[in-house]
């Protein structure tokens, strides 16, 4: 009489089963489904993600682009500061591979630098509005009541301003001074910009997470059991909220990317000498330069472009991952 | 259930079948339902929904079709319907007669004919089963505008009847409102409004009191018993609810892992279960009686789908299971008494409570299995993953 | 539904008080409202002293504010240091805005609800992946680079349309119509997809299907109608995206519209205007969007009929 008790979960194949006389335990009656094991949804996420080319494909892109703005000294030695004027606007050529532009800087070099203020821009405007919208969110959510009110209509108040107006506004009055402000400390600017008037997205969506879950069941024991807030929020709330929160975040930091160069593009973002293709594309763009240079504009747009495109395809990608009626 | 556009509504219509055109009942049967097989096709495997289930439907009667979520029931449902989404899911074999003729074979466009007018159904949910943005009056006409070709206010007109009809109170001023404009039982008379607004044959009511407070049910439950009696219509009852069931129907139908178990006239299958699975279910009911004991519930869970344990289904967690029923091919559905069917090697004993039939595996040992972590292939999980697609069936 | 108009206005209120305060907080309070009024340089004494007086920047800040808010509900939105009324100058040039606006609204909602639908019911199919393909490239692409290069491609290269759209005729508008759309018809499109193909696993659906009712009318009208409420709300956001790229699209085009003279003061440093045209636009943006709201109201009984 044979009696499995193996219970490897590799196995399909199915155990015919006895019992032994005195009718105690038997083996299970068929072994588990190939591969079955506890799943978290970290598992089936990543299971979903690894599959799909086109995870594969933004991920590399962004990868490229981050190592391109953290060590710009990797893609190309040459110096962006460094005018050439007798050789403004030549067309691409062995020694400047995508030309020069109109003040006979490379602009090859100055795409890969113009890499990283778009980089940092979209990642501190992401992260001060998740983790801003995010608070008040969860306070506005858990607390509802006059305090849910007061923070929702003061998001309502930032929502009636479009965010590129209001980036327009605030860097109007507070400007980049060209040369007097440094760098970092322009790009926080913008980023800040940015982050006030985007964050009632996220607190919207945090705070419509929150009053999803809250009355569950599960919550209501916790809180039964004593637990304290932030551990209610903690493990219960913010993981179920997380998902969405994560990917609005990657496609509002394509979107960020995009609104920093718009910005650069009318003037009043990142100023010269700081580079930004936005800065770049503003430079390259009146109707004879376009003529005259057309390879000033194509490389940093396709720069931008790619850059956006693959935080928006990382987010478009998660979310199908994470949506279970697709799978 | 004439085809002429003016009875559409509130009095029963006595000159019946011998006027409906097309569709003409054979001697009082009106489905057939052969030996249908349903599978659904999805990422991580097929999973088989529906194994082989037969059974008939004559007019004036009451099929209860009685499982747990996962049996299947509300996927014979929409089979029979024809709205089953394919993909994933694919009627691989089996057929449906309707007025003896298989409705399976029909084109697209016919079938769609025969959906409304002759087979009707009814949801659970009324609130997400109506569609939010219209007025309920509008729902309803739009089966005469569209089957019958009414304009607005003569469709109107019968919409209003048939609300009347339902039982909702001033449905002449509630003819305008919308869905979440009504209580939960309401919504569900107006969806029976709906359902019956051209006289079909055969209405199908997929938990139609599941949503519902006790008292309500009640209420709906008599309902649609008065309508079949005056339309003399065919009405498959699917439930979960052996409480429900016992009042109305004249024949149950035992569904599990997509297989009918036993099939019987209503009372006789309460008096005395020909099935183990029926008896688990029946034994599991809370008694007074039984106060202070354990609830004897049938221990285990419904099989994974697409892991079906071969042989009875429900072998692994039958108290009587041998060696014959964990082995192809799976008990038949079979006539083991006068008008009694079911898929069992040893319902003659069981009927017959005889002591040759053995306990061999108690509720203790099917959930020690568990227990020591023997995975069992469970249906609830591949719920949660979306795996088996069963409309109408929640997690429970 | 009256009730309910009733209170989305007044709604509205304290929103415009907020928004049009922070605006009057940040430009005039927290800045330096002279900045830039004196070219380069910073103003003298004198100036500063009497700007102050003359826009009571001495007063309490509430008094200010109030005062501000006065000028404003008149129409007053300063005079720039061209001398020029500000809203004299939104008045000359709104027509074209709003025509370029109208004209990119239709071709947006035309095409955008019109892919949405094709990709959201062929799900899966090729169509959906050309949807979804080209929207997310039309997304990722800033509006003035799709603008630089339409001008270069279809107007400097090929001749398809004029390169600047000076006089703001109907054909001359028709390329940075289509480029001031372009963000926004993939935004619809998308929306539309989703939305429609979660609406198509309904369950009103598979009620609309079992009372035999044909797939073009299950689609059409029982799915569609829940759909554009989704699509009805996102214009409302829309009319900020548009404003915003309109500045883009006017600047690149060279058309003479509000967008070209907020590009413009922003230039000239002249902060009157800029602070006027933004006040402005925000007004109008939360006036559309109690429209929109309105209008959303009508859509979805559920949200009127309480």
């Amino acid at each position: 009489m044979t009696d499995t008790t193996d219970s490897s979960l590799d196995t399909t194949s199915v155990v015919p089963v006895t019992t032994d006389a005195g009718g105690g335990l038997e083996a299970p009656l068929q072994a588990p489904a190939k591969g079955e094991k506890a799943r978290s949804l970290g598992t089936d996420v990543w299971d979903e993600l690894r599959h799909r080319p086109m995870f594969w494909i933004s991920a590399a892109l962004i990868a490229f682009f981050v190592l391109m703005a953290a060590f710009p000294q990797l893609f190309t030695s040459t110096d962006p500061h460094l005018a050439d004027l007798s050789k403004a606007r030549e067309a691409p050529s062995a020694d400047a591979w995508f030309g020069r532009d109109n003040q006979g800087y490379d602009v090859y070099a100055r795409t890969i630098y113009g890499a990283r203020a778009s980089i940092l821009v979209g990642i501190f405007a992401t992260l001060f509005v998740a983790l801003l919208g995010s608070f008040v969110g969860v306070i506005a959510g858990y607390r509802a009541g006059w305090m849910d009110s007061l923070f929702s209509r003061i998001a309502e108040i930032f929502l009636g301003i479009p965010l590129l107006l209001g980036g327009i506004l605030f860097l109007y009055v507070f400007p980049n001074d060209p040369l007097t402000t440094p760098f970092l400390v322009q790009v926080g600017k913008v980023a800040l910009v940015m982050g006030i008037f985007g964050w009632p997205t996220i607190m919207r969506l945090m705070r419509g997470s929150v009053l999803q879950v809250k009355p569950n069941d599960y919550v209501q024991a916790a809180r039964a059991l004593g637990a304290s807030p932030t551990r209610i929020i903690g493990s219960h709330i913010l993981p179920n909220s997380l998902a969405s929160v994560i990917v609005v975040s990657a496609i509002n930091l394509g979107a960020y990317i995009s609104v920093e160069a718009t910005l650069s593009f009318l003037g009043i973002g990142l100023q010269p000498p700081a580079i930004s293709w936005g800065i770049q594309i503003s430079e390259a763009s009146g109707i004879g330069m376009i003529r005259a240079a057309p390879h000033m504009l194509f490389f940093p747009s396709l720069f931008l472009s790619l850059t956006v495109l693959s935080f928006i395809m990382m987010g478009d990608v998660v979310r199908d991952a994470l949506d279970p009626r697709l799978r | 259930m004439t085809l002429s556009a003016g009875s559409g509504g509130g009095a029963p219509n006595v000159e019946l079948l011998d006027s409906r055109g097309v569709w003409r009942s054979v001697e009082g049967l009106l489905l057939e339902v052969d030996q249908l097989q349903v599978e659904f096709r999805t990422r991580d495997g097929v999973a088989k929904a529906i194994n082989g289930v037969s059974f008939e439907l004559h007019e004036g009667e009451t099929l209860a079709i009685l499982g747990e979520s996962g049996s299947g029931k509300s996927v014979t449902a929409q089979a029979i319907m024809g709205i089953l989404d394919s993909p994933p899911a694919f009627i691989t074999g089996g057929e449906v007669r309707y007025c003896g003729q298989d409705i399976l074979k029909l084109s697209d466009e016919d079938r769609r004919r025969v959906r409304g007018p002759e087979i009707s159904m009814v949801f659970q949910d009324a609130l997400s089963a109506l569609n939010p943005v219209f007025p309920v009056g509008w729902q309803i006409a739009e089966m005469f505008r569209k089957h019958r070709g009414m304009n607005k206010s003569d469709s109107q007109a019968q919409a209003i009847r048939l609300m009347q009809r339902v039982q909702i109170p001033g449905a002449a001023q509630r003819v305008k409102a919308y869905p979440h404009q009504f209580s939960g039982g309401m919504r569900q008379r107006i969806m029976i409004a709906m359902a019956i607004a051209l006289d079909p044959a055969v209405l199908i009511a997929d938990e139609p009191t599941t949503a519902l407070d006790v008292t309500v049910q009640a209420q709906i439950m008599q309902l649609l018993a008065d309508l079949q009696e005056e339309r003399k219509m065919g009405l498959i009852l699917i439930t979960h609810d052996l409480g429900v069931v016992a009042d109305v129907a004249d024949r149950i139908a035992v569904m599990y892992a997509g297989r009918i178990m036993e099939q019987a006239d209503a009372f006789e299958l309460y008096a005395q279960p020909g099935h183990p699975y029926t008896k688990g279910l029946l034994d599991s009911i809370p008694r007074l009686d039984q106060k202070g004991e354990t609830l004897a519930a049938i221990g285990g869970l419904p099989p994974n789908l697409m892991h079906i344990p071969p042989g009875c289904p429900f072998n692994p967690r039958c108290h009587y299971a041998q060696d014959i029923c964990r082995v192809d091919p799976p008990p038949p559905l079979r006539e083991v008494a006068p008008q009694r069917l079911a898929a069992c090697h040893f319902s003659e004993l069981l009927l017959a409570h005889s002591p040759e039939l053995e306990v061999t595996q108690t509720t203790e040992d099917v959930e020690a299995h568990l227990e020591l972590g023997l995975e069992y292939p469970v249906a609830q999980e591949d719920l949660d993953r979306g795996q088996v697609i069963e409309r109408g069936d929640e997690l429970r | 539904m009256g009730k309910y108009i009733i209170r989305r206005l007044l709604q509205m209120i304290p929103v415009i008080i907020g928004v049009t305060f922070i605006i009057y907080v940040a430009v005039f309070a927290l800045g330096d409202p002279t900045v830039g009024r004196c070219g380069e340089r910073s103003c003298p004494e004198g100036y500063i002293a009497k700007f102050r007086a003359d826009y009571n920047l001495d007063k309490p800040l509430i008094v200010q504010y109030l005062l501000y808010m006065g000028n404003l509900v008149q129409g007053d939105l300063g005079t720039n240091f061209f001398g020029n009324r500000v809203i004299d100058e939104l008045a000359e040039r709104w027509p074209v805005t709003l025509k370029l606006g109208l004209m990119a609204l239709v071709i947006e909602s035309v095409i955008g609800i019109t892919a949405g639908v094709l990709a959201g019911i062929r799900r899966g199919k090729f169509i959906d992946s050309l949807v979804t393909v080209s929207t997310l490239l039309l997304i990722s692409i800033p509006i003035f680079v799709i603008g630089s290069f339409s001008q270069l491609i279809f107007g400097v290269r090929l001749g398809w349309f004029p390169v600047t759209a000076t006089q703001g005729t109907f054909y001359q508008l028709i390329m940075p119509a289509f480029v001031l759309a372009s963000v926004s018809v993939a935004y619809i499109a998308r929306l539309m997809r989703t939305n429609l193909s979660e609406n198509l696993r309904a369950d009103y659906v598979r009620t609309a299907k079992a009372k035999g009712l044909t797939n073009a009318r299950t689609v059409g009208v029982h799915t569609l109608r829940n759909s554009l409420i989704a699509v009805v709300t996102f214009i409302g956001i829309d009319i900020g995206f548009l404003m915003g790229g309109a500045i883009v699209t006017e600047r690149i085009f060279n058309i003479n519209g509000i967008g070209n003279f907020l590009y413009r003061s922003i230039n000239q440093k002249d902060g009157t205007s800029v602070v006027g045209t933004i006040v402005c636009l925000v007004l109008i943006y939360l006036v559309v969007n109690l429209l929109v709201d309105i209008l959303y109201g009508f859509l979805d009984p559920r949200i009127s009929h309480d």
